[in-house]
């Protein structure tokens, strides 16, 4: 594994002078989300943004009115509108000849599950539209239940045994659609990501990126090992990290050393894996089944060489 | 000034370009819109329209329609919509926010029965679900009330005294497919009667969010605002019936439009189209010396209370006929203005042309007969007019 350092995701002079994420939100410890917001703010050192967020924890991160955790213009809006919504932003923006990068902010519920059928249809119109998925596998701001998201074996408040289906494929979806940019984005590899959400933010059209976000209160882990998890997700192979392009041209980003070591690792340090004892022989046919394919996607028959500039 | 022989759907539409052009030179018009029977002709009007700075998104649904005018309006443009029924029913989360964001969006509705079982014609049940949430609610009776509606609506939503969203309804097929002659003024009257859209919340500069979590004391508070705002859009609404008369040479219908109530002793109390059957009814009645009168509630929301006090004074018999049903309860119109009338006066409610019955003057005459034998005032009635 070849992974490029995190190099500290703190305020520095290439970053926003506003963190997009202001200091004192609510966010729990090891939030993936927060560490997505830290690095859009570099990502979109000087870009005009308006974000447009539904029902989701970042509804809540934004705080209580009138102060704001977010320091961009923001709407919050109700659970399956964000992409409508975000789609009469971008329009009014669009026939006033601005620069603005309209981005929705969405969990995994309101894009796998309420989402999806407007979520769908901005991305049929290419809406000039940066959709971003956070994605922490439960609806965690109402307490950590099922999601179409949530992995097999995974505990929730209503699957208390573990999740026995498969996680909805979301990048598969959006894909199907040939939008004109489509990425998944691991935290725990900065200049990837930094990279991905450059390019996104300069596409025209609609644009798809799936984060892993990490959620220590719903998957039951320490908040210290978040960018680990995310590492280990993306070494074994259970979160592939690639980018489509239009819709056909499949880019493997990450090759995974699909070790044993690393599922048995990403499973042994969340307790939501515990209860349901779910094993890597149950889980390892699923991952190969999804390589499998995004080998013949990206015309791969090889493991693909990690080919990214380091920043 | 033309004058045009269009539908009501059209003329809706028709405002609603008009209404989007007249803010080319600000941040433009944009609209979400969905199809759905009686209102697909307006929509369909809309989409073929060319409007300079305008774009109208082709949906997913009414919610998503709902989500695109919140945007567009949040973003400081114009903003439309049109809906009918299970159509309106299915954007209402959406209705709740754009009320709440205080947004100026306008919407069409041509009335629907709610379904299933499905039913396709006239009933005020679908609008009124937006009874409580904050939106400015009118009910047209033709063609033109319908295209000054949507004008008037535009103006009294961005108006910062108010700033709300607003609905201009009619009755499904009886006005949305009726062909009739509708003045429609020119571009250049438009805008002088329409400033452009100023949306002083809008998504701008700062970094101010939108729709945030509130204490309860927020909340009252932004509740009281709205409150106040949506009383005091009775007197805006005065002004801009000024204001319409002296840029287009005639005067926009009243908030309650009243027909011979001055001398009445009865009474016909309706909303929309039923009002004009009403009025010929009281042509009829009045030729064989009865002193009966009409008022049809064109402003339902806010509800012009005291222009409505001032025609039930000294009536003693008042007919209100609904055409909707509160399950369990009765007419909307009726429970709601009922207060209104003198402590001894029988306010009778009659539940008429319900699910889209077709009510003809013969029904009116009816309830009129059976308004005169009543003594007391007795529970709602549901008249079948088959």
């Amino acid at each position: 594994m070849n992974e490029p350092a995190l190099h500290g995701m703190a305020q520095t002079k290439k970053d926003r002078s506003a963190p997009v994420l202001r200091p004192g939100n609510t966010n729990c410890g090891g939030c993936g989300m927060s560490n997505l917001l830290q690095m859009l703010s570099r990502a979109a050192e000087d870009s005009d943004i308006k974000i447009v967020i539904p029902a989701c924890c970042a509804a809540i991160t934004t705080g209580v009115f009138p102060e704001s955790s977010i320091s961009v213009p923001t709407i919050l809006t109700t659970f399956a509108a964000g992409a409508s919504v975000a789609t009469g932003v971008a329009s009014v923006a669009q026939l006033n000849n601005e620069e603005t990068r309209v981005i929705c902010l969405a969990g995994d519920g309101g894009t796998y599950d309420i989402g999806m059928g407007t979520l769908s249809a901005a991305a049929e119109r290419n809406e000039d539209i940066l959709y971003i998925c956070y994605d922490n596998e439960i609806y965690g701001n109402t307490g950590g239940q099922r999601s179409s998201a949530t992995p097999t074996g995974a505990s929730t408040t209503t699957t208390l045994g573990g999740k026995s289906e498969v996680k909805k494929d979301i990048m598969g979806i959006m894909a199907a659609h040939h939008i004109p940019y489509a990425a998944s984005i691991s935290l725990a590899h900065a200049d990837d990501t930094l990279r991905k959400l450059r390019f996104a933010l300069n596409v025209k059209g609609f644009r798809f990126l799936h984060v892993l976000a990490p959620c220590p209160t719903g998957w039951k882990s320490e908040p210290a090992v978040s960018i680990e998890l995310v590492r280990l997700a993306v070494r074994s192979g259970l979160f592939p990290i690639f980018e489509v392009f239009d819709g056909d041209h499949y880019t493997i980003n990450i090759e995974p050393d699909f070790s044993s070591e690393a599922l048995l690792m990403y499973l042994s340090l969340q307790r939501r894996f515990r209860k349901s004892g779910v094993t890597e022989e149950a889980i390892r046919p699923n991952i190969e089944r999804y390589w499998h394919q995004l080998r013949a996607m990206s015309g791969r028959i090889m493991p693909a060489i990690r080919n990214i500039k380091a920043d | 000034m033309s004058v045009e022989l269009i539908s009501a759907n059209h003329a809706a539409a028709l405002g609603a370009t008009l209404a989007g052009r007249a803010n080319r030179t600000a941040r433009g018009f944009c609209s979400g819109v969905y199809p759905i029977t009686p209102t697909t002709e307006c929509m369909e009007y809309l989409c073929g329209q060319e409007i300079e700075k305008g774009k109208v998104v082709r949906v997913d649904s009414e919610h998503s329609a709902m989500g695109v005018c919140i945007g567009a309006s949040s973003a400081g443009a114009r903003s439309f919509t049109a809906t009918s029924s299970n159509g309106l029913a299915y954007m209402l989360e959406n209705c709740v926010a754009a009320a709440s964001y205080r947004l100026p969006i306008v919407m069409a509705v041509s009335n629907r029965t709610l379904g299933p079982p499905w039913n396709i014609w006239a009933d005020h049940g679908d609008s009124l679900l937006l009874r409580d949430l904050g939106w400015l609610q009118f009910y047209c009776a033709d063609n033109q009330e319908v295209f000054d509606t949507v004008l008037c609506a535009f103006k009294l939503a961005e108006d910062p005294r108010v700033l709300m969203p607003a609905i201009s309804c009619m009755d499904g097929f009886i006005l949305s497919h009726t062909m009739a002659q509708v003045e429609i003024p020119g571009q250049k009257l438009v805008d002088r009667f329409l400033p452009t859209t100023k949306v002083p919340h809008r998504l701008n500069k700062s970094a101010h969010t939108l729709g945030q979590l509130e204490i309860p004391q927020q909340a009252v508070a932004h509740r009281t605002q709205h409150h106040q705002a949506m009383l005091a859009a009775v007197q805006v609404y005065a002004e801009i019936q000024d204001s319409f008369e002296e840029i287009f040479g005639r005067r926009v219908a009243d908030p309650v439009v009243a027909y011979h109530a001055d001398d009445a002793d009865t009474l016909i109390v309706s909303m929309g189209t039923i009002g004009t059957t009403a009025e010929r009814v009281v042509d009829q009645l009045r030729e064989q010396g009865q002193r009966v009168g009409s008022i049809r509630v064109r402003m339902f929301r806010p509800m012009p209370e005291n222009d409505l006090r001032k025609y039930f004074a000294g009536t003693k018999r008042i007919a209100v006929l609904d055409r909707n049903i509160s399950l369990g309860y009765g007419g909307v119109l009726w429970g709601e203005i009922r207060g209104f009338s003198d402590p001894d006066a029988i306010v009778q409610g009659y539940m008429v042309g319900v699910a889209g019955g077709d009510v003809r003057r013969e029904h009116i005459i009816n309830l009129l007969t059976d308004l005169q034998q009543c003594k007391t005032e007795s529970a709602p009635k549901i008249v079948e007019v088959a």
